[in-house]
């Protein structure tokens, strides 16, 4: 059986890299005894991963990972035992198994919500929203992004497919997962250089709100929370 | 939610921040307004050294089971953290209630190893706390330290308010009831200090007093008030099995040196090699009761979620039930992908057969620790393994399909010839001639064994700390005979050698015999920048040297120096249980080249049934 963890991340919790989140989880599963199933071989490990590594720190409302079980109890009670174990900062929301021959969760990403908020006294200058709404009016956003191939130029406005303005920072929906992948801070740095406003990563407080599937066809995106492909057990 | 004593800005700008942030599964949070104790438990080096001692998870268990005490954690800031706290004057904080450490009631510091010290001074001058017991006021929690380094406290006297000389399950709750109503009559600091030091096994320097006669030697040592007692006793657990242990120890983010569950499955060491201290200090040898194992294995495993368990003792292999316990862990762990780990066994057909089931061959290496390389040298530090053992347990491992060996040896130990040194190549030569013996088609391609030689620094409470020590040119000597024979060798290629270095053992030698003239040169130490002394790339062997110059401090007097047999030790006034005289004869017999049999074999009369338990009281109905 194929199941999909879906957990939050916050506080101090924030400062655990997504390595030692990796390590956390798989002690996490041996205290609440979840019934894991192991890869053969010599040295066993945990069927399990992740759909997108978070950075250290942000914060988010919805991280996954899918592990695969010999058996399960229900999900009201897997969510309990899990939750019993767990350290401030970080609670699974819930356990939902997955239909047969789904893929995994890092293979389907394809784009997060995001919320961008500014760090006390480190708020850009007044009339920013007016800016950024000229910023995303532009048919082409052009920046340099480091890739596989070295320092390209590419055009990122494609990649943000849904954005609001909010009283105190902004929403963005933007790509996500190993076809496009655009991280918040970068288009943050881009807009604060486009419209010269000192915009440093180490200001910005950056929540996930939420990762998608795209279930769409022909060419018709048709975006799915993670959490929605699967079903909660009885 | 829990408040960081840092910003995010400064944790995300040094390495690793879930070093700073506490909150880890099992660690213990109360309410500070509800207690009357708060206990800040230190070890000075990195995180992820200091959480995977298990002796603070012991006391920080045992601390937190009492309501009116909170016992909270600090480790040693690393270099990147040292700068931002000294820069912007933020106290150094506990890692649970993220509040400054100078609040607290109690600093307590474990002292494991000598090169920690300026370690010490760094966690004092960070936690706003004067560096010199002296200068504390009642503003000003009290510093104690425990842990090995604490059986010889002197060069650190300076430093610390009081010592713990034993183990903490004992008398910790006594001194803490005797703190608790010293607090609450209001009386001056040195009040409390006289009241501790009437607590079994509790030392306070600033009670004594040290006279010295013309060559720098001890002429006497003692107490400056009735209070305090000539003679300091150590404490220990006579009942392991019906005491503290943690079933729920605090289990790091990041991964911590110790990644494990560990079991302690006895304390002491039944053997009496001549220059472990451990063997000495922790005598008599107790072992704790198989179910208790088998009960804290199973919890703590499910406690923690750690995919790994190991067994800790000085000498797995003398623990009398270790088979049992073995099956048993090899059942309760095997189903559920968790492995063990087994240190400190000795290599024979029982622990090559265990090792085979709970380890792959292929990937892991056997460890053999003759400490000497012939048998005459062998016999000197009184290590019963004999060549015939170690070629017997190699030759079975590498027919049960392994090929690497490691080695571990001493450089400078007393009596060693050239003979000596280069047996470490010839003995290393016939365990590879022993591998290529092993048919072709049995054996995995080419063996490699690797000899790892340290120098050998004598310890106090042992029957080599009468011993001179080497000098730094004599060391380096040492190992080159043995690089250079070992080049000799037919199998060379199979054979690598790694050497300690040398400056770094010249400095703990004078730590570890040191007495109380030499706390300023440590302070001065610290103060040219020396810190991190056991990390090779922070080590600063020049500053050291200039720290010694300025303070007028002889380094040859604490290390190469003859010792007269009668000579008073700084540490004499403690009693570990063991007797000098024992010492004495067990250093006269090392140079008879006698082996003293080990405690089960016979009793040699230590002085350690003075306990009245353990391996001394052992098949006596």
């Amino acid at each position: 059986m194929n199941i999909r963890i879906k957990f939050r991340k916050y506080g101090p919790m924030k400062f655990i890299s997504h390595l030692d989140v990796m390590r956390y989880f798989q002690k996490v599963i041996r205290r609440a005894e979840i019934d894991i199933c192991f890869s053969e071989g010599f040295s066993p490990h945990m069927i399990m991963s992740f759909a997108s590594p978070l950075g250290v720190g942000l914060t988010s409302d919805a991280e996954y990972v899918d592990i695969r079980v010999n058996t399960a109890p229900s999900s009201a009670e897997a969510v309990r035992r899990m939750n019993e174990t767990m350290a401030e900062g970080m609670d699974v929301v819930s356990f939902r198994l997955l239909p047969e021959n789904s893929k995994n969760a890092m293979s389907i990403v394809a784009a997060a919500d995001y919320e961008v908020r500014f760090r006390e006294g480190q708020e850009p200058e007044n009339g920013w929203q007016e800016k950024w709404r000229e910023f995303l009016s532009r048919p082409e956003i052009c920046m340099l992004k480091e890739t596989k191939k070295g320092r390209q130029e590419v055009d990122i406005r494609p990649w943000i497919c849904d954005w609001l303005v909010m009283e105190d920072g902004l929403f963005l929906q933007v790509s996500a997962g190993s076809v496009h992948n655009l991280k918040p801070e970068l288009l943050m740095q881009a807009f604060g250089t486009w419209a010269g406003m000192e915009l440093p990563a180490s200001s910005l407080l950056i929540h996930r709100k939420e990762i998608y599937a795209d279930q769409g066809t022909e060419g018709k995106q048709k975006l799915i929370s993670l959490e929605g492909l699967g079903v909660n057990l009885g | 939610m829990r408040k960081l004593a840092l910003s995010d800005e400064i944790l995300m700008s040094v390495e690793k921040p879930a070093r700073y942030i506490g909150g880890e599964v099992n660690a213990v949070m109360k309410e500070k307004e509800g207690v009357d104790i708060r206990f800040a438990m230190c070890f000075p080096d990195v995180y992820e050294i200091g959480m995977s001692h298990l002796g603070i998870q012991i006391l920080y268990d045992m601390f937190n089971q009492r309501e009116d005490i909170w016992c909270e954690r600090v480790y040693s800031p690393w270099t990147d953290m040292d700068r931002v706290l000294r820069e912007q004057k933020i106290p150094l904080f506990a890692l649970e209630s993220q509040d400054p450490v100078k609040d607290f009631d109690f600093l307590g510091i474990t002292i494991q190893y000598e090169m920690c010290y300026t370690n010490i001074l760094q966690v004092l001058d960070l936690a706003q706390i004067p560096l010199k017991a002296g200068e504390r006021t009642k503003e000003h929690p009290f510093v104690i330290g425990g842990g090995p380094c604490a059986y010889n406290p002197e060069p650190l006297a300076d430093f610390f308010d009081l010592f713990y000389i034993g183990e903490g399950e004992t008398q910790y709750f006594h001194l803490m009831d005797v703190y608790k109503e010293w607090k609450k009559s209001g009386a001056p600091r040195e009040a409390f200090l006289k009241q501790a030091a009437q607590v079994p096994g509790i030392y306070v320097p600033s009670l004594y007093d040290v006279e010295y006669h013309e060559d720098g030697t001890i002429r006497s040592m003692h107490p400056n008030c009735p209070e305090a007692p000539a003679q300091v006793k150590k404490q220990i657990v006579m009942d392991v099995t019906d005491t503290f242990y943690p079933k729920k120890p605090v289990v790091p983010y990041i991964k911590a040196t110790q990644d494990r569950v560990v079991l302690e499955i006895q304390r002491g060491c039944i053997r009496g090699c001549r220059f472990c201290q451990a063997g000495m200090l922790y005598r008599p040898t107790r072992e704790r009761d198989l179910s208790m194992l088998k009960e804290y294995a199973k919890e703590m495993l499910k406690n923690t979620g750690y995919e790994e368990i190991s067994l800790s003792s000085l000498s797995s292999s003398d623990y009398s039930k270790l088979g049992e316990l073995v099956e048993f862990l090899i059942g309760e762990c095997g189903a559920k992908g968790v492995n063990i780990s087994l240190p400190s066994l000795r290599i024979d057909a029982f622990s090559l057969d265990v090792m085979g089931k709970v380890q792959d061959v292929k990937k892991s290496s056997l460890t053999f620790a003759p400490e000497a390389g012939s048998q005459r040298l062998r016999n000197v530090i009184n290590k019963g393994l004999t060549e015939e053992v170690i070629l017997e347990g190699a030759g079975q491992a590498f027919e049960g399909g392994w090929n690497r060996v490691k080695l571990y040896f001493m450089l400078g130990l007393p009596t060693e010839n050239e003979e000596d040194m280069k047996g470490i190549a010839w003995l290393a030569e016939k365990i590879a001639e022993r591998y290529y013996d092993v048919p072709k088609e049995q054996r995995n391609k080419k063996c490699q064994i690797v000899v790892s030689t340290s120098f050998f620094v004598p310890k106090p409470f042992t029957p080599f700390q009468w011993a001179q020590m080497c000098t730094k040119e004599e060391f380096l000597h040492r190992a080159y005979v043995v690089n250079h024979e070992i080049k000799e060798q037919k199998n060379k290629k199979s054979i690598k050698y790694n050497w300690h270095e040398a400056d770094v053992t010249v400095l703990e030698g004078i730590l570890a015999r040191g007495d109380r003239r030499i706390g300023p040169a440590i302070q001065r130490a610290y103060e040219k920048g020396c810190l991190f002394d056991s990390w090779s790339e922070w080590f600063q062997n020049e500053r050291w040297l200039e720290a010694f110059a300025e303070c007028g401090t002889d380094m040859d007097f604490y290390t190469t120096r003859e010792r007269a047999l009668d000579e008073i030790f700084p540490w004499d006034f403690i009693d570990i249980g063991v007797s000098r005289r024992f010492l004495e004869k067990e250093w006269k017999r090392a140079h008879e080249e006698t082996v003293t049999p080990n405690c089960r074999q016979n009793c040699s009369g230590c002085g350690a049934a003075s306990f009245g338990g353990g391996v001394c009281y052992e098949h006596q109905d």
